[in-house]
C-alpha cells in the first residue's frame, strides 16, 4: 500500500540530499572534530560550514548558533540558561498553548518556586500582546513564546511580542521548531534573544537540533562537559546529523518559495475541499496568520483516534488532538484553550504537508475522507440526534 | 500507536448490530460528547424474554466501537438473568484483551447495558448515589470502588484506566487512594495537619534541619552555612566557604536551603543572607 504521509509537524522524511551529504561521515570520514591530528580537524571544517548554513537561514552569524539533539534540548537550555543567569528573577512568562517542550518545563519549574504567567489565546488561536504587557514585571527572567503553533499552524505576531519583550529588559527566547524552513525568519529584523529549531522538522534527521544565542545574551550552559560549542555545551558533536542539518537548512531557504506557493495551494484545496463535501466540520485557528502546510480541521460528532485508523487502512498518515490518540483522557490543551467545543475538539484531524506531497495524494485524501466521517458519523448516536434537532426546526 | 488485537481492529472496520432495534425493550446510554466517548444501547426480547436483537449507536475512538460492538455479540441469545452478570472483563476478553488505558470502553459497555436492563424493569433512572470524587469526568465513590473490587484494582491509574477517574485535573488522586485502600483492607494512613510550632520550636527546627540535611551536603562541596537569626518567618543565613564566593549561590540558597527548610519545618519560610 501506497503511503500518503500528511503528518509532516510530526515528523518529516530525510531529504535525499541531506542523506547523501551525511553518509561519508559515517565511515570516511569519522573523526572527532576537536581531535589535533588532521584527519580529524577535517571534520571541524565541514561542521562550520553546516553551522554557517543553519545560520543564513535564519539571518544570524555562525557563531551564534549551538548545535543541540533535539527541539526539546534547545528549549531547556534557553529557559534554564536565562533562570540560571538572572537568579534573583522568579517569574516565567509563556503561553497556555506551547508545545509540551516549553509547557511541562514550565510547569515542573512552577511547582520548584517559579511564578509561570501562561498567556491564554482567543477562540481563533491569537495571542493579545496586551496581556504580555500588563504580565512582564521586574521579576521576569524569560519570555518564552513559540513562534508558530504545532497543531494548528497559527503564527503568533513574534515581531510585535520580541519587541514588548526585549524592550522592557527581558530575556525573550522563540520556540520555532514549526516555524523554520516554513516561513521567512530573519533574526536581523526581529530582536528574539534565542530561537530553538529541529532537525526532523525540516528533512534532516531525528536526533539534532540547534539554539541560535544572540550575542551578548546572557548564557549557561544546560549539559556541562567539554569544551565542544565553545563551553556552551559538552558533549562530542552528533557529525553526521550536523552535516544533514546544515544541508537540510540550505535546502529549506531554496524551498521556501516552493512552501508558500505550492504547498500552501495543496494544503488550502485539501481543506476548502473537505470543508465543502463534510457537513459540520470547521477549521480550527486563524486562517489568515497560519503557516502555509498546516491545517487543524475539526468534525463534529465523531472521535479523531477512529477517523485516523480508518485513513491508516487507506495509508494516509496524520494526527489528531483527541483525547485517545494522546494516551490522555482530555483532548489537546491547545484546542482546549482555545475554547474548541468538546463536540468538535474530540473529531480533530491535523494534516501538515511538506513539498514532498503530490497533488494525486491531496486529491486520494479529498475522495477518501468524507465516506470515512460518513460512516463514523452512522455510527454515532449524536449525530442521529443532531440531524433530527435540524429536521425539526 | 495503540496495541489492538486483530478482533478488536475487525470489530472496528467491520462493527456488528449497528443501528437502533425498533420498538426496544431496553434502553440504555452512558457517557457523553464531552467526555469523548459514547454509547447507546437498545435490545428487544422474545417470547421466551432472551435477548431476541440488540444494536449500538457509539461515538468514540476504535476500542469503543469494538467495545460496543462486542457487547452486542455476546448478549444476543441470553436472558436477562445471565445478561445482568456480563462484567467489563468479559467483553475485553471476548475482543482477545484492550489495551490497559483503554479498558474503561469495556466499562461503559457494561454500563449501558446494566441501564437497559434496569430501564426494561422499569427502574430506570436510579438516583446517582454515592459522592463525587472525580469532578472532571463525573465518577462516584460508588463506582469506583465497584470497579477497584471487580477487576482488583491497585493503583490510581487503574482506577484511571478503568473508570476515568483521576484523568483530569488529578486533584481527586487521594481520594481514590483512599478507596483502594480500604477495599484493599489497608490501613488508613491519617494524614497529620502540621501543627503550629511555637517559636523555640521553631528555632530549634530549623537548626537541626540545616545541621543534620543541609550542612552535610554543602560541605561535600567545600560550603559551609551558618544561622544568623531567625525573624518571625524569615530565615538569616551566612554563606561560608566556597558558598560564600560561588555565582550560583543564590540558586542553592532559593532551590535548596530554603526548599529544604520549607519542606522539614514550615512552608511560610524564607531564606535571605545577611548583609555584609
Amino acid at each position: 500500500m501506497k503511503v500518503i504521509y500528511a503528518d509532516n509537524n510530526a515528523t518529516t522524511q530525510v531529504a535525499p540530499e541531506v542523506l547523501e551529504e551525511m553518509l561519508p561521515y559515517f565511515h570516511d570520514l569519522y573523526g572527532n572534530p576537536s581531535s589535533m591530528h588532521s584527519f580529524g580537524g577535517q571534520v571541524a571544517q565541514e561542521l562550520k560550514e553546516a553551522r554557517g548554513k543553519v545560520a543564513s537561514l535564519i539571518g544570524a552569524a555562525p557563531d551564534e548558533i549551538l548545535f543541540t539533539s533535539c527541539g526539546t534540548e534547545s528549549d531547556s537550555t534557553a529557559i534554564q540558561a536565562a533562570i540560571v543567569s538572572h537568579p534573583d528573577k522568579r517569574h516565567i512568562i509563556t503561553t497556555r498553548v506551547e508545545h509540551p517542550a516549553v509547557k511541562n518545563l514550565c510547569e515542573y519549574l512552577e511547582k520548584n518556586g517559579y511564578r509561570v504567567t501562561f498567556l491564554p489565546v482567543d477562540r481563533q488561536g491569537r495571542l493579545n500582546p496586551e496581556d504580555l504587557y500588563k504580565s512582564l514585571s521586574k521579576d521576569t527572567a524569560i519570555v518564552s513564546i513559540m513562534w508558530a503553533n504545532n497543531e494548528t499552524g497559527v503564527i503568533f505576531p513574534i515581531e510585535e511580542i520580541a519587541q514588548i519583550v526585549t524592550q522592557s529588559g527581558v530575556v525573550f527566547h522563540t520556540d520555532a521548531v514549526q516555524a523554520v524552513g516554513k516561513i521567512p525568519i530573519d533574526v536581523q529584523k526581529i530582536s528574539v534573544d534565542m530561537l530553538s529549531l529541529s532537525g526532523h522538522k525540516i528533512h534532516a534527521p531525528k536526533g539534532v537540533g540547534a539554539l541560535y544565542v544572540r550575542k551578548g545574551t546572557k548564557f549557561t550552559p544546560f549539559l556541562i562537559g567539554g569544551h565542544q560549542e565553545r563551553g556552551r555545551r559538552g558533549g562530542t558533536e552528533n557529525v553526521a546529523s550536523i552535516i544533514g542539518l546544515g544541508k537540510a537548512c540550505e535546502l529549506a531557504g531554496e524551498h521556501i518559495e516552493e512552501e508558500n506557493e505550492r504547498v500552501r495551494y495543496l494544503r488550502d484545496k485539501l481543506e476548502n475541499e473537505i470543508l465543502k463535501l463534510v457537513p459540520n466540520a470547521m477549521v480550527n485557528g486563524d486562517r489568515e496568520h497560519r503557516l502555509p502546510n498546516t491545517t487543524s480541521i475539526s468534525f463534529e460528532y465523531v472521535e479523531g483516534e477512529a477517523i485516523l485508523l480508518m485513513m491508516n487502512e487507506l495509508g494516509i498518515c496524520a494526527s489528531s488532538g483527541s483525547a485517545c490518540t494522546s494516551g490522555s483522557l482530555e483532548p489537546s490543551h491547545v484546542l482546549r484553550a482555545m475554547g474548541v467545543p468538546f463536540t468538535a475538539a474530540h473529531g480533530s484531524i491535523r494534516f501538515s504537508l511538506s513539498i514532498y506531497n503530490t497533488e494525486e495524494e491531496i486529491d486520494f485524501i479529498i475522495a477518501k475522507l468524507p465516506p470515512i466521517i460518513e460512516r463514523l458519523r452512522e455510527l454515532s448516536p449524536y449525530w442521529d440526534q443532531s440531524k433530527t434537532a435540524a429536521a425539526s426546526q | 500507536m495503540w496495541e489492538y488485537t486483530d478482533k478488536v481492529v475487525d470489530h472496528f472496520l467491520h462493527p456488528r448490530n449497528v443501528g437502533e432495534v425498533e420498538n426496544p425493550d431496553g434502553i440504555g446510554e452512558e457517557g457523553s460528547l464531552a467526555c469523548g466517548d459514547a454509547l447507546k444501547l437498545t435490545f428487544k426480547l422474545d417470547e421466551n424474554k432472551r435477548i431476541k436483537d440488540a444494536k449500538f449507536q457509539t461515538f468514540g475512538c476504535a476500542s469503543a466501537i469494538a467495545s460496543s460492538s462486542a457487547l452486542t455479540e455476546i448478549v444476543k441469545g441470553m436472558t436477562l438473568k445471565e445478561a445482568e452478570k456480563v462484567t467489563n472483563e468479559d467483553i475485553a476478553r471476548y475482543l482477545g484483551g484492550l489495551p490497559k488505558e483503554k479498558m474503561h470502553c469495556s466499562v461503559m459497555g457494561r454500563d449501558a447495558l446494566e441501564k437497559a436492563i434496569a430501564y426494561y424493569r422499569g427502574e430506570a433512572e436510579k438516583e446517582v448515589e454515592g459522592e463525587l470524587v472525580c469532578e472532571c469526568f463525573g465518577v462516584n465513590d460508588v463506582e469506583i470502588e465497584r470497579q477497584v473490587r471487580e477487576s482488583n484494582l491497585t493503583t490510581v491509574e487503574d482506577v484511571t484506566d478503568y473508570t476515568k477517574a483521576g484523568g483530569g485535573c488529578e486533584s481527586c488522586h487521594d481520594k481514590i487512594q483512599e478507596i483502594i485502600d480500604e477495599v484493599h483492607g489497608k490501613p488508613h494512613v491519617v494524614r497529620l495537619k502540621p501543627v503550629g510550632l511555637t517559636n523555640i520550636q521553631k528555632i530549634k527546627l530549623i537548626e537541626q534541619t540545616l545541621e543534620r540535611e543541609i550542612k552535610p551536603s554543602l560541605k561535600k562541596d567545600g560550603g559551609d552555612i551558618e544561622l544568623i537569626d531567625v525573624d518571625g518567618n524569615t530565615v538569616i543565613v551566612k554563606l561560608q566557604g566556597t558558598c560564600a564566593t560561588c555565582v550560583a549561590s543564590q540558586v542553592t540558597l532559593k532551590h535548596y536551603v530554603e526548599a529544604k527548610l520549607r519542606e522539614l519545618v514550615t512552608p511560610e519560610l524564607v531564606v535571605e543572607e545577611v548583609q555584609s
